[in-house]
């Protein structure tokens, strides 16, 4: 077959329709959008009839995919890496019930925080969870992963794990596919206890997965995901995960490490395959995107054995990427990096776009808040976030997707007033609405502005779940109708809008404000396609 | 033949544009390709990069290794340094629009960027939008810096054209027409200024 040019997130993907996948479940967030917005894009997946719309959030997406997998069909998960911490009740007690049909949970780590809050590794959470985790090295092995990953569940009963990171999720490479699986019929468990975790069921599924441990091991010695390669010089042995790998052979001519190594892909790790590296080798290098998971493991508590170097040890930095010349100078490969870079240049952080509602939001924000400073302002997860930075510096917090309501209402119960959650629209029906109706049921004064652009911008403008439903959602939980009031966030409308900021403000109840526009960039894009479709008219 | 090649610009600028024009002729040519991106936060105004590498050759890494680079291509002449420790001192092209995009209040001078830029021992800088405006339209400032880079890339002109006009083909044949026009003004401006 030809070779097809994809993301990792789209090698993915297609993996996955070829693997037999009946639905993707998924909250947008990069790194892991593109896998979700492939399959919607998809002719194939729509003629195969591959269910594909958005979750409200990664914990609704996790749990649909348990469901479908019950249901004897293959799902798969996709989700950033801080989304698997929404998404972690269903996701832990998936690896207890196991599965009926495939299950694959993809999560997309962002080391180096381009786009998130945190680096933090799901490998670690594969392992909390017990069940296999596939990490790719490159696009062909992100095919080929989701492919398996679908069957391997199926034939363990136990959830899959893929964990990529942002490199290989946003870089195009030749991938070459395979037959297509068709999809499973319906079918029930055989087992009508299965996904049932009553203690005393939970406990025998769970000896169950305990029992398993070995059979993963050994699979990951046979799959081809995990590799060992023998090398003359024995001063050093290697441990590359992942990508990692793809850095190691880059620093040598014609990908030949002169060293033992011992490419992993496939977890839990492979103990027996490390231990013929260990005992080959003087010392042991560990090459791992993320955090130091293996290197960990090989050192211990008491690191008494061959010296293990890595990113606990010091040869490579213990945050963020990986690249060719940090895995260089692990080597000892001197690196002679190109021109020194000026002085006269200047950071370019992003900024909110030109005409963007936000902007008119927080200028009026702003001007309401003068009276009390700074310090009343909690915000949330969305392009919004960006009024930290100047000019705006509008916004006084960003924890997690939803912190602005309920840390406003702990602010304020602690007395802080007036207490401001700002929150876009889909944060607010993806984990606001719970914190909302904390609010209500407390009776804690807030106010909360619920920026609505009728869209989730920041990953590239994908439907919103709250999209014509806030003010029935703010009612339904009970919020008084009088403080849910809706402007448009305009430059000429400011003071109006500005009056009713003061107002709700200055209201000891909650209250719920909602400046209503659509994003600039999803209207633009509305916009061409809508004259484009005029040409093609005439 | 293996070329590692930085692009930079802003986001919106249509860097990626460039890198899946490149991308198209190299796969017309049957070279190994591997293109990274950005995606995401960076997009809102920031500065965006991608890493392109072709080769005859399979190729390891995503990322291409500082000091390697064998081009920088840039359609902004401060994000254009940005990325001068990415290049070879030996060999490497830097080939960038002198039209600054001043979207931030510190801004530098133009006159200090570019005596940078011509401080290296190989560059073309190019009045991108001028040209493009010679083109036709000022939006395919990216084209012409994608001819300004053409004579350094080691593909075919011809497959670099016949990208564009895959690349373009739903567009239509007059903005396939602009953005051949642009692609060859940007191909002689560097072939004179080499």
């Amino acid at each position: 077959m030809d070779k097809i040019l994809l993301l990792g997130d789209e090698a993915i993907a297609q993996g996955a329709i070829d693997g037999g996948l009946s639905g993707v479940f998924a909250y947008p967030g990069t790194p892991s959008t593109e896998i979700t917005e492939y399959i919607q894009a998809s002719k194939e997946a729509k003629e195969l009839g591959i269910k594909s719309e958005w979750s409200a959030n990664e914990k609704t997406a996790m749990e649909t995919g348990i469901g479908m997998s019950y249901a004897g069909k293959k799902a798969m998960v996709c989700m950033k890496h801080v989304g698997l911490n929404v998404a972690a009740d269903a996701f832990m007690n998936s690896a207890i019930t196991g599965t009926n049909g495939g299950l694959v949970v993809v999560s997309a780590d962002d080391p180096s925080m381009h786009s998130s809050q945190n680096e933090q590794d799901s490998r670690f959470y594969g392992k909390f969870a017990m069940i296999p985790v596939l990490e790719p090295t490159n696009q062909q092995e992100a095919y080929d992963m989701a492919y398996y990953g679908l069957t391997l569940s199926e034939k363990f009963g136990t959830p899959v794990m893929i964990r990529v990171t942002t490199r290989l999720a946003h870089s195009r490479s030749g991938v070459v596919r395979k037959e297509q699986i068709p999809q499973n019929e319906m079918h029930l468990p055989g087992n009508h206890n299965q996904f049932i975790l009553l203690p005393s069921m939970a406990r025998k599924s769970y000896s169950g997965l305990l029992g398993k441990q070995s059979a993963f091991e050994s699979d990951g010695e046979s799959s081809g995901f995990n590799a060992f390669y023998d090398g003359n010089d024995k001063s050093l042995g290697i441990i590359a995960c992942g990508l990692a790998y793809n850095y190691l052979i880059e620093n040598f001519e014609d990908g030949k490490v002169p060293y033992p190594v011992l490419k992993i892909g496939q977890y839990p790790v492979p103990s027996a395959m490390v231990n013929t590296l260990y005992e080959a080798v003087d010392e042991i290098l560990v090459l791992e995107e993320g955090a130091p998971l293996v290197e960990e493991l090989l050192r211990g508590l008491l690191n008494r054995g061959k010296k293990i170097r890595g990113r606990m040890e010091g040869s490579l930095p213990r945050a963020g990427e990986l690249n060719p010349n940090l895995v260089a100078k692990a080597l000892g490969i001197e690196v002679e990096e190109g021109f020194e870079i000026p002085s006269v240049i200047k950071g370019r952080p992003p900024v909110l776009c030109d005409g963007c509602p936000h902007i008119d939001s927080f200028e009026a924000l702003n001007d309401a808040m003068k009276p009390y400073g700074r310090g009343h302002v909690f915000s949330d997860i969305g392009c919004y976030t960006l009024s930290a930075l100047k000019p705006l510096e509008s916004i006084d917090s960003c924890v997690d997707m939803g912190a602005s309501i309920t840390m406003a209402v702990g602010a304020a119960e602690a007395g802080l007033s007036p207490s401001i959650a700002v929150i876009g629209d889909s944060t607010f029906t993806h984990s606001g609405m719970t914190g909302l109706l904390d609010a209500v049921v407390k009776q804690v004064p807030i106010t909360v502005f619920i920026l609505d652009n009728a869209t989730v911008g920041m990953t590239g403008g994908q439907h919103s779940a709250a999209l014509g439903r806030i003010e029935d959602i703010c009612k339904g939980i009970g919020v008084e109708e009088e403080h849910i009031r809706v402007v448009k966030p305009l430059r000429r409308l400011h003071d109006e809008n500005l009056a009713i900021y003061k107002e709700e403000i200055a209201y000891k109840g909650v209250s719920v404000i909602i400046p209503r526009r659509e994003c600039v960039q999803t209207l633009s894009k509305r916009m061409k396609l809508k004259a484009a479709a005029k040409r093609n008219k005439k | 033949m293996k070329k590692d090649i930085i692009l930079g610009g802003v986001g919106g600028q249509g860097i990626l544009t460039i890198a899946a024009t490149i991308g198209t002729a190299a796969l017309l040519e049957g070279l190994y390709l591997k293109q990274s991106e950005v995606h995401g936060m960076s997009q809102r105004g920031g500065d965006v990069q991608a890493h392109l590498r072709i080769s005859s050759k399979p190729i390891a890494s995503d990322l291409i290794a500082a000091g390697k680079a064998d081009m920088v291509i840039a359609v902004e002449p401060m994000e254009s340094l940005r990325y001068v420790n990415m290049l070879n001192k030996d060999t490497g092209w830097l080939i960038t629009s002198m039209n600054p995009f001043a979207n931030i209040p510190d801004y530098p001078a133009i006159e200090d960027l570019l005596k940078e830029i011509w401080k290296l021992p190989r560059y073309i800088t190019i009045d991108a939008e001028k040209t493009a405006k010679e083109a036709g339209s000022i939006r395919a400032a990216n084209i012409v810096i994608l001819g300004a880079s053409a004579p350094f890339i080691g593909i075919k002109y011809q497959s670099l054209e016949q990208a564009i006009r895959k690349i373009f083909a739903k567009k239509g044949e007059d903005l396939i027409n602009l953005n051949l026009k642009a692609l060859k003004l940007g191909f002689d401006y560097a072939q004179k200024h080499r």
